[in-house]
């Protein structure tokens, strides 16, 4: 599989360097939105959505920074940037869909800014991606991320029926747990990813 | 948390909120990205805790001198902005200063915008605060989560690479435990620093109950 070949970007987003588990981007939501199985489905959505959203929107103002040589300016404008058209997305959503809205909606503005939705504006950017590439590389990172979520929430709804230490209870099992998951994840990288 | 506009004293507690009590890392599980990802190794660890010091200092001094004027409804928007421009200058002081840093530590320096502990610093004090108080909390926050970096990242270098700062630790014949400067080894060290710590308090808890059982019993 060729480097830049769409799959193998996608892929490579989505198991091979999962957004969670190998670069550590979004660990928050990760930790905290995990506990049911159903929340953990949603917000994964609304995660995908941002981040198709974010990833477009960084394209184009990548473009115009670059066309006018204002680089230094591109932390700023991509912040900004996103978290206004994830603001306009969700006013339209609110009007015409109101039944996503209400799926995804509380979800919206936890995540905007959140270090998964702008790191995939950045990585995109130091990777050079052309529009394409771009889009399977937010859609291949969100569907990680919605990967590891789900996983995370269904052990998680398990072990609430175990019988664990009284220390290990909360934050320190969770993540010992999610070390496991992530050493499986890295039996993906047997699949030819390149780090980073 | 003090009510609005009721201004702090400084005391030693406003600076050792942040090492122990309130340990942004240990004790509110906040900024976990950075705290995962660049731990592989001492050296990354304490320059991403000197740049997120960095910017929280700055960053929350800026919101607290401007505090009266920042309007309600657009302060969020404000603070990002003040934020994202002090990354910018770390980011570009970074690669100035040294580039094999700038590489190893990649694009968590920009990443720092997004650090929930600093906009976190920015809402829940600074914007309530004066400057000095604001200043001592800041420092302390940012040494709490350099150490808590440290903790982590000199674990995890030795560990998985059987040196500290990048000297060697061990004779030759030792054998890395690589897992360690992997991904997995950094949610397996943040969790057995976390156990470590829950057991810590559970222990002098059960010591304080037989203290008061012991002195009621006596009385």
């Amino acid at each position: 599989m060729a480097a830049d070949s769409l799959t193998f970007i996608f892929l490579n987003a989505a198991v091979i360097n999962n957004f969670v588990l190998a670069l550590f981007l979004g660990i928050c939501p990760f930790l905290g939105v995990s506990a049911k199985r159903d929340t953990a489905w949603n917000m994964g959505l609304a995660v995908i959505f941002v981040m198709l959203v974010s990833s477009v929107s960084a394209y184009a103002i990548n473009w115009l920074l670059v066309r006018f040589d204002i680089q230094f300016l591109r932390l700023i404008c991509y912040i900004a940037v996103i978290a206004s058209a994830v603001q306009l997305v969700e006013m339209a959503m609110k009007k015409f869909s109101p039944a996503l809205f209400r799926a995804l909606g509380i979800f919206l503005p936890l995540i905007t800014t959140n270090c998964a939705i702008l790191g995939v504006a950045l990585f995109q950017t130091f990777r050079d991606y052309d529009f394409l590439q771009c889009l399977a590389f937010s859609l291949g990172a969100g569907v990680g991320f919605t990967l590891a979520l789900t996983l995370m929430a269904g052990l998680r709804e398990r072990l609430e029926l175990a019988n664990v230490p009284n220390v290990s209870q909360g934050a320190a099992l969770t993540l010992m747990l999610a070390g496991l998951l992530s050493l499986a994840f890295m039996g993906f990288a047997g699949l030819g990813g390149q780090h980073g | 948390m003090s009510p609005p506009n009721q201004e702090e004293k400084i005391t030693a507690d406003t600076f050792l909120r942040g090492l122990w009590e309130e340990n942004p890392v240990f004790v509110m599980l906040l900024g976990m990205c950075p705290v995962l990802a660049v731990t592989n190794s001492a050296i990354n660890a304490l320059a991403m805790g000197l740049a997120t010091t960095f910017v929280l200092l700055c960053s929350s001094s800026l919101v607290s001198l401007f505090r009266k004027l920042i309007p309600k409804q657009v302060r969020i928007a404000t603070y990002i902005v003040i934020i994202a421009t002090f990354v910018t200058i770390v980011d570009y002081s970074i690669q100035a200063i040294s580039l094999d840093l700038y590489n190893a530590l990649g694009a968590f320096i920009q990443l720092i915008v997004v650090n929930c502990i600093i906009l976190g610093r920015a809402e829940a004090y600074a914007s309530k605060q004066r400057l000095s108080a604001t200043i001592v909390n800041g420092l302390g926050m940012g040494v709490g989560f350099t150490i808590a970096l440290l903790c982590l990242g000199s674990v995890r270098e030795i560990l998985g690479a059987g040196s500290l700062f990048g000297f060697p630790l061990f004779a030759e014949n030792f054998q890395p435990w690589v897992v360690m400067i992997l991904p997995p080894g950094g949610f397996f060290v943040l969790g057995g620093w976390l156990l470590l710590f829950n057991w810590y308090r559970q222990y002098r808890e059960r010591k304080l109950m037989e203290q008061q059982g012991a002195s009621a019993r006596g009385s």
